[in-house]
């Protein structure tokens, strides 16, 4: 197992290496200066120029890419073109919330939809099939901005139970960290939820077919014993996959859920930076979304042997 | 068996709630610290620079405005008054400028403000500043009399050594330490130390998310009531936090349920939903408001055909830019001058041409005469900016109607400013027409509007090519009187109506919205927030 780990952690080198290279070429070829955005809409050209050369964007790709390089080697991101303050202190003052997020949207969405499925599938036909399908076709349909909306509409303007906009860190208190996460959470864990739901409904129906299962309702076992021991654990590993790529949509997710509840995140971050031609913010935040992605893929795979013993690294 | 009396048993619960109490508070986190009374002030725009003198970014301004105090200012009447000076003298031949600077100055970070720094702040400004470079063009030297006061010497006079130093807009020559303001005038500083009303605190500055300003306790304000920049300073709240909130119906939501007190920029088209609560006055605080403007690429055709930019002309009606900008006559108007109307040299002096009868063959006819024939014109727009949008749409439209081949060039802002700087043919990437806004005070003189140039590849974006306006812009430098002034401003703004350098679209106010238990809100084209008290 741990000769695995390291096998996949030394693979991830050269796929973050292109990832950087891919990241760096794209910025140098699209278009948009951040010097006209630093200088201005009234600056004249001559200004602009004087900016950029000040900030090196005059230099060729090899020499602006060698010293980006350089400076990841020895573990420095570099620095936000507008604000000066490092893009390492930059994504450590985001990184709080869009984690907060992301975990609570997770605790929400597995949380709900695992169940959900299960009940879908032992109830297959029934009206709670029908129902929990129908939520989650609508739940996939309506877009996250339109959920956020209604749910600040309703829970924060009419009923004013809680907060439209804002992080409150755990540091601040658990009750108004939940209360400012509530919302989002929701609407972003609603698509989410969604799609898990119908995964595990699909793969436990899959399941609930197999002769074992049938074998062990023979045996006499109760329905929620088969359902939970026997089938639910070996429909673990799609559900888990699912569970995985999901996270990775999160993170396009929080983009827009961020930006409706103004939550200070790297959604946020990464949003703003793309707007202004913040190069290094870009780049920053690309190389860390790639390596938790590479990061969760490697989880996911690894957490197969938990659930499926056949499967050994 | 344990006998339990009932005694005992309400003495357990109140025990058991009293630890849940206990716990509740302790999960809703300790009271914030005691910051007495916080204004939550959602901005125009989110800020990401801290140097106003870098970037001409409003935002930055009025950060600025914040955290730096200046040695004059405008006030409502357009008089210059005396801010960080307490007096000053010019000699006889108009050379000489002696400054003082009033007593109890004193920076954030407790040094007091000296002529040093006042020196230092200036001439960094001076070389970034369209006014300032004119002012530096004419300085001979700048010299340190004592701590407190300081003395210009000029080359030859310049009557505008006030109004440069009072400018109420990008870039304000803010008074930094000497320190910072050594820092080269195309570096961007970091250091937010000022001398004004408010001290930044740098800690707790998230980018993208919140600004946050305490009182300056020690700063001592002028005994005047404010009026714009001028006047006393006054600051009625302890600490000011600007939430910057991305999404327009997030942020009306905010302010209705009070989680914000001040939203400084409300979308028109929010105003009936926001005025509906009682509890939010939706006001128009901006006197001047700002000016839309049509640009065109001088340098290709077929706009470098002053007959196609007169077809343009003869057929744009303000109503319809002020219309789509402002959606009503409340807040968007026609001002047909290339001054802000409301200000000393705003006139109708040649104005028929944009206010007379909107003629549609006779714009034909000068686009037959201009020998245009179907060549493709690139109309840009950035689509993240409703301003831009809205008024190119109007115009891709309008040229259309003149039977003219038009492409909107749709992007967002940042690609936008970066295309317009391509001087090469439209084929080649370059472009025909853009718009953009200026706010009022960016435009009333000729001294400010950058756009109103004639000095070819020199000028501001489009390079328009015009001797005789250029003639004019230094002569009005060098007018004695207001009333001359005004004069020679005519003459331009006659000579603008003829070879239009751009087109001015409609004057717009953008209304501001605050929750009623705020009052002292100034009016002024700049939003400040001294003298705003929160009951």
């Amino acid at each position: 197992m741990l000769r695995y780990l390291l096998k996949r952690l030394l693979a991830s080198i050269p796929v973050m290496a292109v990832v950087a290279l891919f990241v760096f070429s794209l910025l140098y070829l699209s278009p948009g200066d951040p010097a006209a955005v630093i200088a201005g809409d009234i600056a004249t050209e001559a200004d602009i120029a004087r900016i950029r050369a000040q900030l090196g964007l005059d230099q060729s790709f090899m020499v602006r890419f060698g010293g980006w390089t350089w400076g990841l080697l020895h573990g420095d991101l570099g620095t936000s073109i507008f604000t000066g303050l490092p893009v390492a202190t930059l994504i450590g003052q985001r990184i709080e919330p869009t984690l907060a997020l992301t975990v609570c949207t997770l605790i929400i969405a597995v949380g709900l939809a695992v169940p959900l499925g299960v009940l879908a599938a032992a109830r297959a036909g029934g009206w709670i099939d029908r129902s929990v399908m129908a939520l989650s076709v609508l739940g996939f349909s309506v877009p996250v901005f339109v959920i956020a909306y209604g749910l600040i509409l309703l829970f924060a303007v009419e009923l004013e139970w809680l907060p439209v906009q804002g992080y409150r860190s755990l540091k601040e208190g658990l009750l108004p960290f939940l209360r400012h996460m509530v919302l989002p959470s929701v609407a972003l864990g609603i698509v989410y939820m969604a799609l898990i739901a119908r995964i595990t409904r699909a793969t436990m129906l899959d399941v609930l077919a197999q002769d074992y299962v049938r074998t062990a309702t023979a045996k006499g076992l109760a329905h929620n014993t088969v359902l939970t021991r026997h089938a639910l654990k070996n429909a673990a590993v799609p559900i888990i996959t699912i569970i995985g790529i999901g996270v990775a949509a999160l993170i396009g997710g929080v983009v827009v859920t961020e930006t409706v509840f103004a939550i200070p995140g790297l959604g946020r971050l990464t949003v703003d930076a793309i707007l202004r031609r913040d190069y290094p913010i870009i780049q920053g935040v690309t190389l860390l979304f790639s390596a938790v992605y590479v990061l969760v893929n490697l989880v996911v795979d690894l957490s197969y042997s938990l659930f499926d013993p056949r499967i050994r690294y | 068996m344990i006998n339990i009396s009932r005694s005992s048993v309400r003495q357990h619960w109140r025990a058991i709630s009293l630890g849940l109490a206990l716990a509740l508070g302790a999960a809703a986190g300790t009271p914030a610290l005691a910051q007495g009374k916080v204004l939550k002030f959602v901005p125009e725009a989110d800020l990401r620079s801290l140097d106003p003198i870098w970037t001409t970014a409003y935002i930055t301004r009025n950060h600025g405005y914040m955290v730096y105090d200046v040695l004059f200012a405008t006030d409502a009447n357009f008089h210059l008054q005396p801010q960080m000076v307490d007096k000053w003298e010019i000699s006889k031949d108009n050379l000489s400028y002696t400054f003082t600077l009033r007593d109890g100055l004193k920076f954030h970070d407790g040094a007091p403000v000296r002529s040093a720094d006042c020196i230092a702040s200036v001439e960094r400004w001076a070389k970034r500043d369209v006014f300032g470079q004119r002012l530096g063009e004419l300085t001979e030297s700048w010299t340190v009399v004592n701590d407190k006061t300081f003395r210009l010497k000029l080359k030859k006079p310049f009557p505008y050594v006030l109004e440069a130093l009072a400018k109420p807009s990008s870039n304000v020559p803010f008074i930094m330490p000497e320190r910072v303001a050594k820092t080269d005038a195309f570096t961007a500083i970091t250091d937010a130390t000022g001398s004004g009303p408010f001290k930044f605190v740098k800690e707790q500055w998230v980018p993208g998310n919140k600004v946050v300003y305490v009182k300056n306790t020690d700063y001592v304000p002028r005994k005047e009531a404010p009026s714009w920049g001028a006047g006393g300073k006054v600051v009625k709240v302890d600490r000011v936090e600007w939430i910057y909130i991305p999404d327009s119906a997030t942020a009306a939501a905010a302010l209705n349920t009070g989680e914000v007190d001040w939203w400084q920029q409300l979308p028109v088209d929010l105003v009936p939903v926001v005025a509906k609560n009682k509890d939010i006055k939706v006001e128009s605080v901006d006197p001047l408001g700002s000016i839309g403007m049509l640009r065109f690429n001088h340098l290709q055709a077929p706009f470098n055909n002053v007959k196609m930019r007169q077809a343009v002309l003869a057929v744009l009606d303000q109503n319809d830019y002020a219309m789509a900008i402002a959606s009503d006559s409340k807040n968007g108007k026609a001002c047909a001058s290339f001054f802000t109307c409301g200000t000393p040299m705003a006139s109708s002096a040649g104005s028929a041409a944009l206010t007379g009868k909107r003629d549609f063959e006779h714009a034909k006819a000068l686009v037959k005469e201009a020998g245009y024939k179907g060549e493709k014109i690139v109309l840009m727009s950035a689509t993240d900016q409703p301003i831009v949008n809205s008024q190119a749409l109007v115009t891709q439209e309008l040229l259309r109607k003149i039977g003219l081949n038009v492409e909107l060039a749709a992007s967002d802002w940042g690609t936008m400013i970066t295309r317009r700087s391509s001087k090469e043919p439209v084929e080649k990437g370059g472009w025909s027409i853009f718009h953009t806004w200026f706010v009022g005070p960016d435009i009333t003189t000729p001294a400010l509007n950058s756009a109103l140039r004639g000095a070819g590849e020199k000028s501001w974006f489009g390079w328009p090519t015009d001797a005789r306006l250029e003639e004019l812009r230094d002569a009005w430098f060098n007018a004695p009187t207001v009333a001359d002034q005004k004069k020679i401003a005519e003459e331009m703004q006659k000579r603008a109506f003829e070879t239009v350098p751009y087109i001015p679209t409609a004057q717009f106010i953008i209304p501001t919205a605050y929750r009623s238990n705020l009052s002292g809100v100034i009016n002024s084209p700049v939003t400040f927030l001294w003298n705003v008290e929160k009951k």
